[in-house]
């Protein structure tokens, strides 16, 4: 009768505990989704630098988070030595370029026509190279991203809603809007430009987008650049909210499971999936992780990932791979 | 090469298919074990413990992720946390049964760790490639989380680690504080002899040709009547034993004690690039890249201060991982084989020396 009981407490604590918290306290409930929103946000934005490249090259660029870190590094440690802020934001763009150009150079080309699992592999030396580059020329401790100096908003905004205060952070809201108006650009640059146009040919078809003359070196280079331009802003955003150290790399780590969920050549995809997860993480950790002793954000996000992995391999928005296994 | 195989025929299928069929690399085997074995009597403390225990030990988990990623293709990032179910796996045992011999507990240990691993090689049935990377990736943070968060695993103790109680085997301490460098890299050595000649027997043999046969091709494979389940969850199995006996002994003859920490992510890529430098499907590219990529920050950190160039410790940790990650790709590029497929090149090239072919 004891254990029966204490089952049934269990089984009340998993299932319907946290739904009778989230409607006893709406404030609450509206706070944590809106911090698993923003959360989701910064996943999107490294999953968003995944899909450009995967997309052109079929390069899963593990290192996608790691130059997330390397372009707020460079940026802060420019400052640092006495470069005013919009100019070290200029050198970082360069520098990025510099990094996309190289990267095509010395690592996409003498690796073309090798198996994916290759490529996948040589994007682990990047990141460990980008590792050991960026301390040795910025130094390993944790620094202070420039929010100021880049006229990013500071504070917070208490709205009275939902009988209680939702405490909105206003950089959290710039985040967002610059998030959004990226993604916008983006599209349109996909859809409107030139470059755009190739860019996509090349996702279709290497071998088509060849044989009508577009250069492939040149859409990579194009398409890394962006990447690390995407990676630029998240490093920024991101920054903001938390010291700019490579202990970052952990949770840049957390994209794989948003490609997973949002499918790795879907850019709304990666929006979605990038949302759900930071949304999903929050409220998980918020209701269900004190039943385990907390901190599941940790695997939250990969638990999320292994389900839909095998119900759905191919992700959200993916494309299908037909192949029988 | 200084010798040829000239002159040695074979006369059976057996000596035909041998490992290892000429005279002489049958000798320098025995010569290299013999080294090896000897090699306590320098009673040399640093040499012991500060490198061969632990080349010893990189050298067992490189071998276990080279079962699973050389050959079978599956690529894992979950080798840091199956280390730490054998370490954990081991310490619990030797708490609860502390009279049975602990050699036997960390052989036992990687049965643990196997079984772990075969639960969360379960999706590699239907996914592959780097989605089941992202799959091992859960592993390893789940995993991670539990060594911290259950304190059943750790015995409840203060510090929240590992710490190794001492044992013995005929009355000479092998593990704790008390164990000499010398008794506790004798143990490692003999363990990693067994481990590498039973690696060996399995990849050479037909579970082996199943793990390549997935690897190369897994539609192909199952056409030729391998089930691919069983063959690629019995690739999780063993690698995960060989990996959990590595973390282990790690902990138990290497470090004495440990925290979560040991088992992070940054230890699984730690093997993995042992693995990819070594040489993906290569018994002898585990033995290298373990010595190459664990040797090059002692290296880095005692050649420049000899040569008059004062390096501080941060720089060195900072030039290893630049050059740690240039290396892959260079060698991704160059000989996507790794070191042992470089070692073939130069045997054979010695043996047709001087001429070109």
């Amino acid at each position: 009768m004891h254990i029966e009981g204490s089952a049934l407490d269990l089984l009340y604590k998993i299932l319907l505990d946290p739904f009778v918290q989230m409607a006893a306290a709406p404030d609450l409930l509206a706070q944590t989704l809106w911090e698993g929103l923003v959360g989701g946000v910064l996943y999107a934005l490294i999953a968003l630098g995944f899909v450009l490249i995967f997309k052109a090259s079929g390069v899963f660029n593990f290192a996608q988070g790691i130059m997330v870190v390397f372009a707020a590094l460079t940026l802060v440690g420019l400052h640092a030595r006495g470069v005013p802020a919009f100019l070290a934001l200029a050198i970082t763009i360069v520098v990025m370029f510099v990094l996309a150009f190289a990267v095509e150079r010395l690592v996409l080309r003498p690796l073309v026509n090798q198996p994916d699992i290759i490529l996948f592999m040589a994007t682990f030396g990047l990141t460990y190279f980008l590792i050991g580059f960026g301390e040795l020329v910025f130094g390993g401790d944790p620094k202070v991203m420039i929010t100021e100096q880049l006229y990013l908003p500071r504070g917070a905004i208490n709205i009275k809603a939902l009988g209680g205060l939702i405490t909105v952070q206003k950089l959290d809201i710039a985040a967002a809007i610059i998030a959004s108006i990226m993604v916008a650009g983006l599209s349109i640059f996909f859809s409107r430009t030139r470059i755009g146009r190739a860019l996509r040919a090349v996702a279709d078809s290497h071998k088509a987008a060849l044989s009508v003359g577009i250069s492939l070196e040149q859409i990579w280079v194009i398409v890394w650049f962006a990447a690390g331009l995407v990676a630029l802003v998240t490093g920024i955003m991101w920054g903001a909210r938390s010291d700019v150290s490579f202990a970052l790399e952990v949770i840049a780590l957390k994209a794989l499971p948003v490609l997973i969920l949002g499918g790795l050549t879907s850019i709304p995809g990666a929006i979605v999936g990038g949302l759900i997860i930071g949304v999903g993480e929050k409220l998980g950790e918020f209701y269900w992780g004190p039943l385990v002793g907390g901190g599941t954000d940790s695997w939250f996000a990969f638990a999320i990932a292994l389900i839909f992995l095998l119900f759905w391999p191919h992700g959200l928005f993916g494309e299908k791979i037909i192949e029988r296994v | 090469m200084l010798y040829r195989e000239a002159g040695q025929f074979k006369t059976s299928y057996g000596s035909d298919q041998a490992i290892f069929p000429i005279l002489q690399d049958r000798v320098g085997i025995a010569v290299i074990l013999l080294v090896a074995y000897l090699l306590p009597l320098t009673k040399n403390d640093f040499l012991l413990n500060a490198m061969m225990i632990p080349f010893l030990v990189f050298s067992l988990a490189a071998i276990g992720l080279n079962i699973m990623t050389g050959y079978a293709g599956l690529l894992s990032l979950g080798t840091g946390a199956f280390m730490g179910v054998g370490a954990y796996a081991c310490y619990k045992l030797t708490t609860y049964f502390p009279n049975v011999n602990i050699i036997i507990w960390i052989v036992a240990s990687g049965f643990f760790a196997a079984l772990v691993g075969a639960v969360f090689g379960l999706p590699s049935l239907r996914i592959k490639g780097f989605y089941l990377a992202v799959a091992t990736l859960a592993a390893q943070f789940f995993l991670e989380w539990c060594f911290i968060r259950i304190p059943w695993l750790y015995n409840y103790n203060v510090s929240a680690a590992i710490e190794v109680p001492t044992r013995t085997l005929f009355a000479i301490p092998i593990t704790g504080p008390t164990a000499t460098a010398e008794t506790r890299y004798l143990i490692v050595l003999t363990i990693l002899v067994v481990m590498t000649w039973m690696a060996s027997n399995l990849v050479h043999g037909r579970i082996g040709r199943m793990w390549m046969s997935v690897r190369d091709m897994d539609i192909a494979a199952e056409l030729m009547g391998i089930r691919l389940l069983p063959t690629k969850l019995l690739a999780f199995a063993v690698s995960s034993f060989y990996c959990g006996v590595a973390g282990a002994i790690m902990v138990f003859l290497w470090y004495g004690g440990a925290e979560s920490t040991v088992f992070s992510i940054n230890q699984s890529f730690f093997v993995l690039f042992m693995v990819i430098i070594g040489g993906l499907g290569s018994l002898l590219g585990s033995y290298l890249g373990a010595a190459l990529i664990f040797m090059l920050p002692i290296i880095l950190r005692s050649v420049p201060p000899q040569l008059g160039i004062p390096v501080h410790a941060d720089t060195v940790e900072h030039i290893t991982f630049m050059i740690v990650g240039a290396l892959i790709v260079f060698l991704l590029i160059v000989e996507p084989n790794g070191l042992a497929r470089l070692w073939q090149i130069g045997k054979q090239k010695l043996r047709v020396w001087p001429f070109p072919y």
